[in-house]
């Protein structure tokens, strides 16, 4: 490693991402497949839906022609899937926009949550991992365990639900549902999503915290840990500069499982809290049958999931000395 | 309840509402209030044509106005029509208020109102009421302010039928929905479908004094513990659809109350005739006595229900037949008839979903009361989503779920005539199909409702449907609200409470 030259030395790595991303594309590919074949067992199509139950069969097929569901799936599917390739994912069925427009809406919301989350929960996790690390076995780490163990265990609903009663209900502290104002002040954006990141923090907290634990401490039994000790590096700079860059690999790839999870999965959470984000747009499009909708949904959870996982692998190998000379 | 000749009466209503007024105090102005609907999506619409959902109903009644409007007793009164009237219950002269302003300041005219009847029979529309509108054969402007209505065939209850949110009037020639101009009592101020529509107060509406409140903000909280919560902390002020369970939670705080509106909807048994089993009519009157009533409308709805009778038309109904005998929980006569049909042994599957409001419920108490007589139910509890496509009707025993219609007339021709798609359990009869239409054919008030009762008793006796109760609706609101009657065809005043309520100091 030391005599290669600055190009040689990226290269191996390169090529591994590129690899990466290659399989990455492929996995998109087949996703959209599988998206689309599922989205049609669906019973019932847009047509009915939009109609309702009143309609009379002639009103049924005239609007799926219109609406163009009368083709065959694989020429349907080749269609959709050049528009996602260029980047134009068609129009919703149901209300008649530009998917596009209705997914810019929604984007924001949840980037803001999922932002959020991530500001007010890595650091935590961070916390709690370290701490619990360093007083392996001890009673500080117990206590730390029995908590992460149980905010692991509670379903979100029950964590959202006994949080509204006690803090909306019975306190009046915080809202029940997360409107945020239009031009809102900083007070009144914060109060809006205390609630729904607090309920969504305390999973992320702690499978990312326990996560991190585990990582520290399988570095903390090696032998170079051994070594930094006995050469007296204070406990502080053992953990910061010698353990923490080892054990970045497992933990940037459960961070991206959990950001990942915030992106699409807060589906609960969204709709105790009313909250208008990408999840709900989902449901919505299943029940109302908008395929097109459902699909780039579906597509865009798909997509940035294998993106962070991506970003992941490659901040894993870039950090590890091994998988970085390929 | 509607005289043939002159039947809106613009005093009439008035003094009806005024003894009302006085209880509930002096309306006041101003305030903002946030109300919580049940549904959002991105199907949200500005088209009063388009409206088929709560929401929909309560954005086009904040927005829009109709020719006329529905009362407590279901009885239309006067909306942007002064006056309808008709001779023949073909041909209706439809008489309009004058200087009554669009939002953008245009003046209404017949030109509007001709407009906005007719769009709905243009496929293209995509109207919710397309199958309704099929009756008006045509619409002419006859003066600036007065418009003739010539149906296909007779129907007496025009007025009321054009109280439906879906016939409220747009402005002529309007084809973007993107923004609404209506004559409405609040004027658009923003919205987003699937999220949040915020109307200000319109200072031009028709009615003198009202609406009385400056802002409201429709949301919408599918979940109902989610709205029901959000009412107690304050979050909103007014909540439709709460459930039974959650009344005590609502009236155990201090500073909100419920609205009970007893109304016409059921959750039915539907036993298909067409079936050799469910279509036996020993079956099906086994069947019948197998419904809990009293259980039913105590453990299920905690009270909030009425007795149902097995036909589809409510005490509300001014048209429903009150001589029709009770027909009650009996195990003894339902094995009676069970083992006249020779059915006993057989084992059925019931279809039951969270879709058909209480249906899974109503149906483990039907297994239950069913297994002691000797007949053996399967309960297939289903999803909500697709249960109205892919299970309705489609099998044996299914549960269906029917909304209080405006008229006798409707229900009975929306899902009891044989030819009606919705005709939930295949019942056919051609006495009942010709006595529809001999109901809206005559013009004897006595003798229309002589027929009605007389269908009710056909539903009765022979029908394929089993209705235990009749659903109460329930809202819940903020104690300083104002002005909030029961309207029976929906919560909120059948939707329509923003003009009628105010916010107390």
């Amino acid at each position: 490693m030391s005599g290669a030259s600055p190009v040689s030395r990226w290269r191996g790595p390169a090529r591994l991402v590129a690899k990466r991303t290659g399989l990455a594309l492929v996995t998109l590919v087949l996703v959209s497949a599988v998206i689309f074949t599922i989205s049609g067992l669906l019973p019932g199509d847009a047509a009915q839906e939009v109609l309702g139950q009143g309609a009379t069969p002639e009103q049924i097929a005239a609007l799926r022609h219109e609406m163009g569901l009368d083709r065959p799936a694989v020429v349907r599917y080749f269609e959709w899937l050049r528009g996602i390739a260029i980047g134009d994912p068609g129009q919703s069925l149901v209300a008649n926009k530009p998917v596009a427009d209705i997914i810019s809406e929604r984007l924001p919301n949840t980037l803001i949550l999922a932002g959020l989350t991530t500001l007010f929960s890595v650091p935590i996790a961070f916390l709690v991992g370290i701490a619990s690390a360093v007083t392996r076995g001890q009673a500080t780490d117990r206590a730390l365990n029995i908590m992460t163990l149980a905010m692991v265990a509670l379903p979100e609903f029950l964590v959202a639900t006994i949080a509204v009663l006690v803090f909306s209900v019975k306190l009046l502290w915080l809202p029940s549902i997360t409107i945020v104002p239009q031009d809102p002040t900083l007070g009144e954006f914060l109060r809006a999503y205390a609630m729904p990141v607090m309920v969504l923090g305390v999973g992320v907290i702690a499978q990312l915290g326990r996560m991190i634990r585990a990582a520290i401490i399988a570095e903390l039994d090696r032998p170079y840990v051994e070594m930094a000790r006995l050469k007296g590096v204070s406990p502080r700079r053992l953990i910061f500069r010698h353990v923490l860059p080892n054990a970045v690999g497992p933990i940037v790839n459960s961070m991206a499982l959990s950001l990942s999870y915030l992106f699409g999965g807060a589906i609960i959470v969204e709709t105790i809290f009313s909250y208008p984000g990408l999840a709900s747009l989902m449901v919505n499009a299943v029940t109302s049958r908008d395929m097109p909708l459902l699909q780039a949904c579906a597509m865009l959870f798909c997509a940035t999931y294998l993106l962070l996982v991506l970003i992941a692998d490659t901040v894993a190998i870039l950090a590890n000395p091994r998988l970085r000379q390929g | 309840m509607l005289s043939r000749r002159g039947l809106l009466g613009g005093m009439a209503a008035g003094a009806m509402l005024a003894p009302a007024d006085q209880l509930i105090g002096k309306p006041r102005t101003g305030g903002r209030i946030r109300v919580a609907g049940i549904v959002a999506s991105t199907a949200d619409t500005l088209d009063p044509a388009k409206g088929g959902n709560s929401s929909d109903y309560m954005r086009i009644f904040l927005l829009y106005s109709g020719l006329t409007q529905c009362d407590g007793a279901l009885r239309a009164t006067p909306g942007l029509a002064e006056t309808i009237e008709t001779d023949d219950n073909i041909v209706w002269t439809i008489r309009l208020r004058r200087g009554v302003q669009f939002h953008n300041g245009k003046s209404l005219t017949a030109d509007d109102v001709v407009y906005s009847l007719l769009r709905h029979k243009d496929a293209r529309v995509g109207s919710k009421v397309k199958a309704v509108a099929e009756q008006f054969a045509g619409a002419r402007r006859v003066g600036p302010l007065e418009v003739e209505l010539r149906l296909t065939g007779p129907n007496p209850d025009i007025p009321i039928i054009l109280a439906q949110p879906q016939f409220a009037i747009v402005e002529n020639g309007r084809r973007d929905f993107s923004v609404a101009n209506g004559t409405g009592p609040f004027i658009l101020k923003s919205f987003a479908p699937g999220i949040r529509t915020i109307v200000r107060r319109n200072p031009n509406y028709w009615k003198p004094g009202k609406p009385y409140l400056d802002e409201i903000e429709l949301i919408a909280i599918p979940d109902e513990l989610s709205r029901v919560n959000a009412l107690l902390s304050g979050d909103v002020q007014m909540v439709i659809a709460v459930s039974p369970g959650s009344v005590k939670r609502v009236k155990a705080s201090s500073s909100h109350l419920i609205m009970e509106t007893k109304s016409g909807l059921y959750t039915d048994l539907v036993m298909r005739q067409d079936h050799p089993v469910t279509g036996n009519p020993d079956f099906v009157l086994g069947m019948k006595h197998l419904l809990d009533r009293d259980l039913i409308k105590r453990a299920l709805f905690r009270g909030y229900a009425t007795i149902a009778n097995d036909q589809p038309i409510s005490p509300l109904d001014p048209y429903f037949n009150p001589g029709i005998p009770q027909r009650a929980f009996d195990p003894e006569k339902a094995k009676f008839y069970l083992k006249r049909s020779g059915l006993l042994g057989t084992r059925l599957p019931v279809y039951v979903s969270p879709a058909a409001t209480m249906s899974v419920d109503m149906g483990s108490i039907l297994q239950e009361h069913a297994a002691q007589i000797g007949l053996k139910l399967a309960i297939n509890r289903v999803p909500s989503d697709g249960y109205w496509s892919t299970h309705w009707m489609r099998h044996p025993l299914t549960f269906g779920n029917i909304n209080q219609r405006p008229t006798t007339d409707l229900m009975f021709s929306l899902f009891f005539q044989s030819k009606a798609t919705e005709n939930e359990a295949g019942w056919k009869s051609a006495k009942f199909d010709k006595m529809l239409i001999e109901a809206r054919q005559t013009r004897d008030q006595a003798l229309r409702k002589a027929i009605y009762g007389e269908m009710q008793w056909m539903i009765h006796r022979t029908g394929g449907i089993g209705i235990p109760v009749f659903i109460s609706l329930l809202d819940g609101y903020d104690r300083r609200i104002r002005g909030l009657q029961p309207v029976p065809l929906g919560g909120l005043m059948g939707y329509t409470f923003g003009e009628h309520v105010w916010l107390d100091a």
